[in-house]
């Protein structure tokens, strides 16, 4: 009996990280700019597929470079095409400041210097252990996550720079901006469909499957590093934005968008931030994610984002504890609704105690009503 | 200036009419070529788009005589029941056709179905192995066997060769389809191994992709074998989870599982398994090894189930028209002769093996085939059962 209990927890564990890792994505724009980017879903759908060819890329399934090329080969693949895009960017974005904030954040020193770093550490393990075929799998597995992030946030801004910006500009009531949130997810899930085909990709193995025992439970390494995962983004996020002046900045701009750049912070920079950390999330739960469920479709992020965003709304959406405990609180409702009554009553149960939640507190577990978010 | 418009409006929407000329035949399809099962839809198409070119470069199909070229029309239904109702509306109103192949799956080939026998337009299903679909609708055939045949070999094969004394069956209750078939596998399975001998009963719904909370109570339950009727994108996802949760009996599927992609998708894990199915492309022999070899050459994949069976459905409606005699030109009448045709199908010799209809349902009578799926993940043939 107690194994069991065990076992749905971990269930329930795994898969309360992958929401909670989406939920916190939804929650930092919201929490910023008051605005829920319903393409979040697909961003993240955007972040596994990112993954997907980051990983094969690296694993040399694509005849760019040969499977067996030294691992420093790869590396510099991995850097040249995660460093391109990323000072394309940031040079796109430094090009004019149209409205007269100075841009504080020096995007192409930050980022590479961030990857440059991470990348030499790789290269320094790589170099110091065999490279057997297990030990490449780890390096492909420790590359591709920088990699994912790095990528998926550059699209996660371009978003943001195309479809919210020019809203934003003109002044645009915040309904407007969902709905083009709402456009922007279909255009990415279609915009896959015709790129890619509708075959389905499974995404390799990376990490060993090895199945440890725990009490009578079975949890593998890729089930661990997901629920490792989601709480360390839990704790960064929490650092930044509390303890970092970009999120004091943060949290100064959800408090009040029109006087803040009248206190000289500038406001488009702290927004692309924002859009980079949130995007950044969502490629790594995608990541992560599809190593657990590794059938990749189109339309995989509209059901998650879905049901992240609603776990955000009943944590208290602005709130990173509330995105955190409300992804835990859905996934272990649905497992127990599933593990002790039958399957089609999961998510009428679990939903329905979810409303219970929230007409108790409307607000949601930790939202508090009319006070600055995040 | 808008007397012309008029006409010109009229000659765009009567050129399609003209088009639909006495010398041709219009054969339409009703297929998934997007949405969860787009393989399905990609190799129907492949198999019909082969059978076409092979008939139109010998000149057409020969009715009494004269030479009929042949046209297709592909309609997707996205693998869901409401577009496969519009589809095969689309293609009995809209398009016109003589006749409609597909949809392939049972979930979209019931309610499509009774589009069809309520237009009058003969339908055959390639893959679909739900009862429903051709009960009491005499303008509905396929060109398979039946879950009511298919779950009880599966539940044979389950308590004889795989050695099971307790089975456990996992499915999506909102699939017709894997509905079915679970249902006749627990009432077979039940009567050789005595009551509540399949001790694990669990559902999901399609989209769902975590399993584990359902798995968790199959282990639990402790069985020798796991049954899964699913289709192969939803297979790779739950064999896997299977055996992360540490499950490690043997796990048997059905006809769905017969895709090309399934090996891509499951991998090593897949390997070692067996499935019932229509037929196996490992060592065929006769038309059937004609037909994969030119299948292959031209695709360069080696066809399904699917696919062998759309080639099947196609070729008999065709031999049908041959047999009906020249159409008439009158759609409503052609489609009744087509149908009266269908129904006195004797003996035909397709790839999948021989079919007949007993004028009564439109359920051919077939042998079932037991594929194991080897370490190099192809399906090769175990065993023949027939009924």
């Amino acid at each position: 009996m107690l194994d069991t209990v065990i076992q749905q927890a971990l269930n329930a564990l795994q898969l309360g990280s992958y929401y909670s890792l989406i939920a916190l994505g939804y929650c930092l724009v919201y929490g910023v700019l008051l605005l829920i980017n319903f393409a979040h879903g697909d961003i993240f759908m955007v972040g596994a597929y990112i993954a997907f060819f980051a990983a094969t890329f690296l694993m040399g399934q694509h005849a760019l470079i040969p499977p067996a090329s030294p691992v420093a080969v790869k590396l510099a693949f991995a850097g040249f095409f995660a460093l391109l895009p990323t000072f394309a960017m940031a040079w796109w974005l430094g090009r004019k400041r149209s409205h007269g904030q100075a841009l504080n954040v020096n995007y192409p020193a930050v980022v590479g210097g961030v990857f440059v770093v991470f990348s030499a550490a790789v290269f320094y393990f790589g170099q110091s252990v065999s490279i057997a075929s297990g030990t490449d799998k780890l390096v492909v597995f420790a590359v591709t996550i920088p990699l994912t992030m790095v990528l998926t946030s550059v699209v996660g801004v371009f978003i943001e720079r195309v479809a919210y910006k020019p809203l934003r500009l003109k002044g645009a009531n915040r309904l407007y901006v969902v709905i083009t949130a709402l456009m922007m997810g279909i255009i990415l899930e279609y915009g896959n469909l015709s790129l890619l085909g509708t075959s389905r990709l499974s995404f390799p193995t990376l990490l060993p499957r090895t199945v440890f025992d725990v009490l009578g439970a079975k949890i593998t390494i890729t089930k661990l590093s997901g629920i490792a995962v989601s709480f360390l983004v839990f704790a960064l996020l929490q650092w930044i934005v509390t303890r970092t002046k970009l999120g004091m900045a943060m949290r100064a701009v959800s408090y009040d968008k029109f006087a803040v750049p009248l206190m000289g912070i500038p406001l488009d920079a702290v927004i692309i931030f924002t859009f980079f950390l949130g995007s950044s999330m969502a490629g790594l739960a995608g990541m992560f994610y599809a190593m657990n469920f590794p059938v990749l479709d189109p339309f995989m992020g509209a059901l998650v984002g879905w049901k992240a965003f609603v776990a955000a709304v009943v944590g208290g959406i602005g709130d990173i504890r509330g995105a955190f405990v409300g992804g835990f609180l859905l996934a272990f409702l649905e497992v127990t609704v599933a593990a002790t009554f039958s399957s089609e009553l999961r998510d009428l149960i679990s939903f329905t105690i979810l409303l219970g939640i929230l007409t108790w507190k409307p607000t949601g577990l930790f939202g508090k009503p009319k006070t600055t978010k995040i | 200036m808008k007397k012309f418009l008029v006409a010109l409006l009229v000659a765009a929407f009567a050129f399609p009419a003209a088009a639909f000329g006495a010398d041709t035949i219009k054969i339409g399809f009703n297929i998934p070529l997007t949405g969860d099962i787009p393989k399905v839809g990609e190799m129907s198409k492949n198999a019909a788009e082969m059978l076409k070119e092979k008939i139109n470069g010998a000149g057409g199909l020969d009715v009494g005589g004269k030479k009929y070229q042949l046209e297709f029309v592909y309609v997707d239904n996205e693998a869901k029941p409401e577009s496969a109702v519009n589809a095969a509306l689309k293609l009995i109103e809209g398009e016109k056709v003589l006749a409609m192949v597909g949809p392939q799956g049972s979930g979209r080939a019931i309610p499509a179905a009774e589009v069809a026998n309520n237009n009058k337009t003969v339908m055959i299903s390639g893959w679909s192995t739900n009862p429903k679909t051709t009960l009491d609708r005499p303008y509905v055939f396929r060109a398979c066997f039946l879950d009511d045949f298919q779950g009880p070999v599966a539940a044979k094969f389950a308590a004889e060769q795989l050695k099971a004394k307790k089975a456990a069956v996992l499915y999506a209750v909102d699939q017709d389809y894997c509905k079915g078939i679970s249902e006749f596998f627990k009432k077979d399975f039940e009567k050789t191994n005595g009551a509540g001998s399949v001790v694990a009963y669990e559902t999901f719904t399609t989209k769902d992709v975590d399993f584990s909370a359902q798995l968790t109570k199959i282990i639990k339950a402790n069985p020798d074998m796991l049954f899964v009727p699913q289709y192969y994108n939803e297979v790779g996802l739950i064999v896997k989870q299977a055996r992360d949760l540490g499950f490690k009996g043997p796990i048997l599927g059905s006809d769905s599982w017969g895709s090309a992609e399934l090996m891509n998708l499951c991998g090593d894990d897949c390997k070692g398994q067996y499935f019932v199915t229509h037929y196996a492309a490992a060592g065929a022999k006769g038309a059937t090894k004609e037909f994969i070899d030119a299948f292959t050459g031209k695709f360069k994949q080696v066809p399904d189930d699917v696919a062998a069976l759309t080639w099947d459905a196609t070729g008999m409606v065709l031999a049908a028209v041959q047999k009906m005699g020249a159409p008439s030109g009158d759609l409503a009448k052609d489609r009744t002769a087509l149908r009266d045709a269908m129904a006195s199908m004797r003996g035909y010799d397709g790839i999948t093996g021989k079919m007949s209809y007993d004028g009564k349902t439109g359920d051919p009578v077939k042998c079932a085939v037991i594929v194991k799926i080897t370490d190099k993940g192809e399906f090769s043939f175990h065993e023949s059962v027939c009924p």
